[in-house]
């Protein structure tokens, strides 16, 4: 069964300056269909102003489309009455760690959400300790936010949201702010999720070091998807990429490189381990 | 125009017992027109350090010479010293606040009191530099895009014409398209003006890619100084303190584990692949 | 949580390491005691009555007993005495004013006069009596925010002040403003911080002109401040209604207040305080104190 299904999605919005006079229409987002599987670890990849992020926030139904329907296991986000069950059910962590934290105290903002939902107190309490531990952050539970650093209130952000129990989970560029630590950090809690509590994830960046381990990644371009498939299929098209203002790993355009100048290396190579793999298997060891 | 630290140490809320040290004895000299990288985790202390070169912050012990003169000599000019030394920050395009891109770069240079034909001569100069177009000059700076932002934000620096830029992580937050072309801007730069360009950056490959002497900071003290290949020799010292070496240098490692006679002081793709093709091709 | 305040003066900022600094009135104070744990309703009505209770008292023997009941409550809260005396630092001009004031201008049997001003025996009455008022409110309410989390401390006036709703005071949305504002402060105030140094990188001068010119120099401060806090509110906003957050309806409480023994305990205390305190109106003492 789908998570997230998108069919035919589009949003519209209007520019005005500063009088107030309409401007002109952005079509944000442009025709989009999608269709998420349950468990999926999904990653959206697009420029600054490719429009990711308003499609990612038409996932819990925080806008609307204009034109198409957005379902979220099954319900239509633009049904009010399933508005609560929607936010519940996917969960979204934003990009400025220090925008999206509400309590004092570590606890009490991951405790914020399920309060929300109107959880009794003794269960809140359970869902705040298994949060925190999912993510590494239990030891902090009574620390202030402002003393940790980035990583930390972004897996305290992830843990505010596992403790509304969703099962699903978008993140929007959540590492865009961050020191290389921190982002490992982000992405270790992230691909636990997905592996262990089995959480469907979709995942918001311009890091290409992120993407690898998804099972399918969407390029976003002008609002429309411009490619799918797997990491191994998108990344085979480097200047495909490169036209699109992304780029690929470093591995990955070494490989493109060595190939350009002759060297018959299959294309999308993703990590270090089969680049080195595939120079065996072409030279021999010890050349 | 050198820049000289001596022993420089820097301690928040000194004298008590939550004393940090943020800098610890550090000396460097810094010489006319180099392209440096600083690196080091959140709270090494590199922001802290690039803050003393301008004189926003002050050593707790230790001394620093623009030119041959100490910068926190009573008679120091401050305000030129900001001219020359020019900061820009994590984020910069949180800073404007005029109503149009134009003005908002004519805010460096009217402060340092120049005539207005010079300030405007200035704001034209720095805007062009940052391959801003004409046709954005009297725009809010609020409509631009998070690039374009970024750009005028440099400009406004620029427009001081100083001789050393210091730029804070000057591609946080953009797209890859959006990092290049900030990089490739500052390179071009550095090459029209000769200035000396401090670039802060966490990663380890655009600093392997720009700059030709690299500071490696930790725990408020400079831990390697030295060209980037050579830094990146000590890749396995670098994982202990939370850094990394570009992935290509790994790459070349593995290669040469794996029995390829690569070198292994390559840091970037552009090395890496002549040295992978002069190999299969010999 | 740390608050900080921006020193205005001074023309060496450079020299300053930090344009801002700490101050502690209203700093939490980690510890393990009875007060720590005590509701914070509690604390807010006894921190009222306490004050209020202070303006009750007439003379010396008065002020003995709230000194005496403070020094306990500040032992048993085992909060180091220094902070209180932190917190005091903010007040220190304002309390040399009224001293002064109550000296020289309360009329009475002169003591000595110095060119036209004389110091009276009421006035300095009145100023002992003013200053130990002044410190005592101090240093009782910085005791309450020490040993109260502000969050804390708004859940506890959001329920003392429930009542208010019958009269469609928004309590609950009062109180979450309040609880927002703690943590975005000191936020704000780095986030000043910061751009104040960007702008002094550029050559800004925040200091030297008149009046004006001075107010104007804060603009490219101000306008990036407020679009920032705009920016911020926005992304708060977004990220509150994504997790379910609908105003006070249906919600329930991670910590809920509820008094237990000590809060009993800590009442009765109290009444037995000001049941002291208004019987010492009534001691006529030897001297005029």
């Amino acid at each position: 069964m789908s998570m997230i299904k998108a069919d035919r999605v589009a949003f519209e919005y209007i520019r005005r300056d500063e009088e107030g006079n309409v401007e002109g229409i952005t079509r944000a987002v442009d025709d989009v269909n999608l269709d998420i599987a349950k468990g999926e670890f999904i990653a959206i990849l697009g420029h600054n102003g490719s429009g990711k992020s308003t499609l990612a926030k038409h996932m819990n139904a925080i806008l609307y489309p204009t034109e198409g329907t957005v379902w979220v296991d099954g319900k239509d986000t633009a049904d009010e009455k399933a508005l609560w069950d929607i936010r519940q059910n996917a969960g979204m962590v934003f990009q400025n760690p220090d925008n999206q934290i509400i309590g004092q105290i570590v606890e009490e903002d991951v405790g914020f959400g399920p309060e929300n939902m109107g959880v009794p107190t003794k269960e809140i309490w359970e869902r705040v300790e298994e949060s925190l531990k999912a993510v590494g952050m239990y030891e902090y539970r009574k620390s202030s936010p402002n003393k940790l650093s980035g990583g930390q209130k972004q897996r305290v952000s992830i843990a505010g949201v596992i403790a509304m129990h969703p099962q699903c989970i978008i993140l929007d560029e959540p590492t865009a702010m961050l020191d290389p630590s921190g982002r490992k950090e982000v992405l270790r809690a992230v691909r636990a999720l997905n592996d262990v509590e089995k959480i469907t994830v979709i995942l918001i960046t311009h890091y290409m070091e992120e993407v690898i381990h998804a099972d399918r990644v969407f390029v976003m371009d002008k609002g429309r998807i411009e490619m799918q498939g797997t990491p191994k299929e998108i990344f085979s098209e480097v200047e495909r990429l490169k036209s699109l203002r992304l780029d690929v790993p470093q591995v990955t355009l070494l490989a493109h490189e060595l190939q350009k100048k002759g060297l018959p290396l299959p294309k999308g190579i993703l990590t270090k381990e089969e680049l080195i793999q595939e120079m065996t298997r072409l030279y021999g060891s010890g050349k | 125009m050198a820049i000289i630290l001596d022993h420089v140490s820097h301690a928040y809320e000194k004298g008590t017992a939550m004393q940090v040290m943020a800098l610890d004895d550090i000396s460097f000299i810094i010489p006319d027109g180099q392209f440096i990288g600083l690196i080091g985790h959140t709270g090494s202390g590199k922001s802290t350090l690039v803050q003393h070169l301008n004189g926003l912050l002050a050593p707790t012990s230790g001394n620093i010479y623009c030119d041959g003169k100490d910068i926190h000599d009573e008679d120091y000019p401050k305000k030129e010293l900001r001219s020359r030394v020019g900061l820009v920050f994590q984020y910069p395009e949180h800073q404007l606040f005029e109503v149009d891109v134009f003005k908002d770069v004519c805010f460096g240079p009217k402060n340092l009191g120049l005539p207005p034909k010079e300030v405007e001569l200035r704001a034209y100069e720095a805007l062009k530099l940052v391959g801003i177009e004409d046709e954005y000059f009297y725009q809010s700076p609020f409509d631009l895009s998070g690039g374009q932002k970024r750009r005028v934000a440099i400009a406004g620096v620029l427009a001081m014409k100083p001789q050393v830029l210091i730029l804070d992580e000057p591609t946080a937050g953009l797209d890859p398209k959006g990092r290049d072309e900030i990089l490739q801007q500052i390179a071009s730069l550095k090459k029209k003006t000769g200035m000396t360009v401090i670039l802060v950056s966490h990663s380890m490959e655009d600093v392997a890619e720009y700059v030709e002497r690299l500071i490696v900071m930790n725990h408020g003290r400079v831990l390697f100084d030295d060209t980037p290949g050579a830094v990146f020799a000590h890749y396995e010292e670098l994982e202990k303190i939370g850094l990394a070496a570009p992935q290509v240098t790994y790459i070349m490692h593995e290669l040469n584990k794996a029995g390829f006679a690569v070198r292994t002081d390559v840091t970037t793709i552009d090395e890496a692949r002549d040295e992978i093709l002069r190999l299969v091709r010999a | 949580m740390r608050y900080y305040v921006l020193c205005g003066r001074d023309d060496s900022f450079c020299r300053d390491e930090n344009m801002i600094r700490e101050i502690t009135l209203g700093q939490y104070y980690q510890a393990d005691s009875v007060i720590h744990r005590m509701d914070p309703r509690t604390k807010i009505v006894g921190t009222l009555v306490f004050i209020v209770s202070l303006f009750l008292v007439k003379n010396m023997v008065g002020y003995a007993v709230a000194a005496v009941f403070l020094a306990s409550v500040i032992l048993i809260s085992k909060v180091p005495f220094k902070y209180m005396v932190k917190g005091m630092k903010a007040i220190v001009l304002l309390l040399l004013i009224t001293i002064l004031f109550n000296m020289f201008l309360t009329p009475g049997e002169t003591l000595v006069s110095v060119w036209k001003l004389r110091i009276t025996k009421e006035g300095v009455r009145q100023a002992v009596f003013m200053a130990l008022r002044l410190s005592f409110l101090i240093i009782g309410s910085s005791l309450m925010t020490l040993t109260t989390t502000p969050n804390n401390l708004t859940d506890g006036l959001e329920k003392l002040l429930k009542p208010l709703r019958l009269f469609r005071v928004p309590v609950h949305e009062i109180a979450m403003i309040m609880s927002i504002a703690l943590r975005f402060i000191p936020i704000l105030l780095d986030e000043t911080d910061k751009i104040m140094k960007a702008q002094l990188a550029r050559g800004a001068d925040f200091e030297s002109g008149n009046l004006i010119k001075k107010a104007k120099s804060m603009v490219p401060i101000l306008v990036p401040l407020f679009i920032s806090a705009f920016r911020r509110a926005n992304d708060l906003a977004m990220a509150m209604e994504a997790r379910c957050y609908r105003g006070g309806e249906h919600r329930t409480k991670m910590k809920p207040l509820s008094y237990r023994r000590q809060d009993l305990a800590a009442y009765l205390t109290l009444a037995v305080f000001v049941t002291v305190i208004v019987f010492t109106r009534r001691v006529v003492l030897p001297f005029s104190f």
